[in-house]
């Protein structure tokens, strides 16, 4: 991963009235990195990206980007563009007329301008657009029109909000790898706001879930997923069970669980606080191994499916456990090859250690 | 399966409702012939060798060639386009930016602003002109060009301010941020961005506010010297002393000039509408 912050956010709070939108976050992002700020409509991300394009400004707290505090700096005199969620084009110019104004702001010659415009046009497929209105386009040209234009200032930070939120689901899944390959190949820094947690896993570096104004977690995509670290995150991003947990005995390497429902599992003791006694851990529906035998001496527990959904490549089971706990598992869709698991089945369900994350104190 | 016949016209079956419909036809006739009989009469008369208006003479267009002869006829006209033209450039300004101010900031008093603004529209213009030439008097200006302009300015503004917001009400907010997103300043998203999308509205509000202006006879009878005469105050001025075919050719002039004028804007409104 490159390094170098670009961008430093320090303790940085916006209010509205008393309504507090960000409330004291800090967060590094590296040149290069794709970052993901990621979160339900009024969390705080979107006002966060606007504190970092200028249109709003923190209550409390710093911004430095590239080394320069921007915190008071009005959006025309930062080096960062934004790509809106509405695109935002300018109806009355043409594609090439939209992708060059920023450069006519930067009162780059006229032959430079044209040269960039038409290589930002080849780079963004658009070639053969550029006479055209905003309004002779589709919405996923209008899309890339707002891209070239925000890139082709050669902008220190992208910032992307929603962008993709207008497209339909398969046009979008196109632009999300293009996105990605186009940040790859510029090697420029973007932060991309948005509530889908699928496109998020997909395109980023790093992903900043936000919850209420506060940064919940930060990490690698694999690392959000797999070891949410709060029950809002293990819950927002993909499907969590949740469940109570009981510390039944402590060395100094490994933490013995007694989670609600039977299982019992060792942990690493540096993922329990010793001053814990009981807490909430999360078990991702297809990490449970749903079988009618015991597989060798794994943790596992037993429970009665109550349910069986069909969807498609994957099975959906509800399970209740003797103790009355309601779980759901996720396992592929039936072979021939395998065991057949129906509703009413008593099965046994196998957990491994690392697929027990602590999500929080109970 | 056996055809069913088609059911017999309407009008066969209620011979009722053909006589009202006949009657309403008649009616919409009577109501066109009232709007538009005096206009064609005057048009007709303008081409009228004779002196007087009810007796047809044969045709001539001598009053057309006099009309351009009569000296306080032109330089009543110059006065009337000088006063127009001034009124039109101010109004845009005053209502594009005022409108785009309103719109743009929140202010504390905005709602009673914008009540404010609108009055001149409804105030009566004898109201307007009284309280005017009463203002000019007491800050001790001199009649003329300058008191004409600021008096039709007031009452023609609002217009344009009113047309202009309404455009405002459905324009993307993320414009002007895309504007200054890119380096623009707060103006130069304004003059760039913002006024080119008002464009319809602007050019709408500034023939509405020439047109106001041409025609407004009571505001500028009380704010004009005799100097500044416009066209309205002096045709009021020679229709008291009596009918003159003269008047009428003028005002043919004035019509054809206002159909003109309206097909024109509807034209930039066509071009506007395709490409929004």
């Amino acid at each position: 991963m490159p390094s170098a912050a670009v961008i430093e956010i320090r303790e940085v709070t916006k209010c509205f009235g008393s309504f507090t939108a960000v409330d004291g976050v800090s967060l590094d992002v590296a040149a290069g990195e794709f970052l993901t700020l990621l979160g339900p409509s009024g969390c705080g991300k979107t006002t966060l990206l606007r504190m970092l394009s200028g249109f709003e400004t923190p209550t409390r707290g710093a911004l430095r980007i590239d080394g320069e505090d921007v915190t008071h700096l009005a959006p025309y005199r930062r080096n960062v563009n934004q790509v809106f969620q509405s695109y935002a084009l300018f109806p009355h110019l043409t594609v090439a007329e939209n992708i060059a104004f920023g450069l006519r702001m930067q009162k780059v010659p006229a032959a430079e301008i044209e040269r960039r415009v038409g290589e930002v046009i080849d780079l963004v497929a658009l070639g053969g657009f550029s006479a055209r209105r905003p309004h002779e386009l589709s919405g996923g040209q209008r899309q890339r029109v707002a891209l070239a234009r925000a890139i082709v200032p050669r902008p220190k930070v992208l910032l992307l909000d929603e962008p993709l939120s207008a497209l339909d689901a398969k046009l979008r899944q196109q632009m999300q790898l293009e996105l990605k390959r186009l940040q790859r190949h510029l090697g420029m820094t973007f932060v991309f706001v948005t509530h889908d947690q699928e496109e998020a896993l997909t395109m980023s570096d790093r992903i900043a879930v936000f919850n209420r104004g506060r940064v919940e977690q930060i990490g690698s995509p694999s690392d959000i997923y797999h070891h949410p670290r709060t029950t809002f995150v293990a819950d927002f991003i993909g499907e969590a069970n949740l469940l109570r947990a009981e510390a039944l005995s402590r060395t100094p390497a490994a933490v013995r669980l007694r989670v609600e429902g039977g299982l019992e599992v060792e942990i690493p003791a540096e993922r329990w606080p010793s001053d814990w006694t009981s807490g909430v851990v999360s078990l991702r529906p297809e990490k449970i191994l749903v079988s009618k035998r015991p597989i060798g001496d794994a943790a596992g527990f037993t429970a009665r499916v109550t349910d069986e959904l069909f969807q498609g490549a994957l099975d959906r089971l509800h399970l209740q456990t003797e103790s009355g706990t309601r779980l759901t598992a996720l396992v592929a869709n039936e072979s021939a090859l395998r065991e057949a698991i129906h509703a009413g089945d008593t099965v046994w369900c196998g957990v491994h250690s690392d697929d027990v994350a602590v999500v929080g104190p109970a | 399966m056996r055809p069913i016949p088609p059911p017999p016209p309407l009008h066969a079956r209620w011979s009722g409702l053909r006589l009202l419909e006949a009657g309403l036809g008649a009616w919409t006739v009577v109501v066109f012939l009232f709007l538009y009989l005096p206009i064609l009469v005057l048009v007709v008369y303008s081409f009228n060798a004779s002196r007087l208006n009810v007796v047809w003479e044969g045709f001539t267009l001598d009053w057309y060639g006099r009309l351009w002869d009569d000296t306080r006829i032109m330089r009543a006209l110059k006065n009337s386009l000088i006063v127009a033209g001034c009124t039109t450039v101010l109004s845009v300004a005053l209502g594009t930016v005022g409108a785009w101010l309103l719109h743009r900031y929140r202010y504390r008093f905005g709602r009673t602003l914008q009540t404010l603004i609108a009055v001149p529209m409804i105030m009566p213009e004898i109201v307007m002109g009284i309280s005017l030439l009463v203002l000019f008097t007491t800050v001790g200006l001199k009649l003329g060009f300058l008191t004409v302009i600021v008096a039709h300015t007031t009452f023609c503004f609002p217009f344009v301010l009113i047309a202009v917001q309404a455009r405002l009400q459905g324009m993307d907010p993320a414009l002007e941020e895309a504007a200054m997103d890119l380096g623009a300043t707060p103006v130069r998203a304004f003059l760039l961005v913002i006024v080119p999308y008002l464009r319809p509205a602007i050019l709408s509000g500034a023939l509405m506010a020439f047109t106001l202006s041409l025609d407004e006879l009571i505001v500028t009878f009380f704010t004009a010297s005799a100097q500044v005469a416009t066209l309205p105050l002096l045709v009021f001025g020679m229709a008291k002393v009596g009918l003159n075919p003269m008047l009428n050719a003028l005002s043919v002039l004035f019509i054809v000039a206002t159909v003109a004028f309206v097909l024109f804007s509807e034209h930039l409104r066509r071009l506007g509408r395709r490409a929004p």
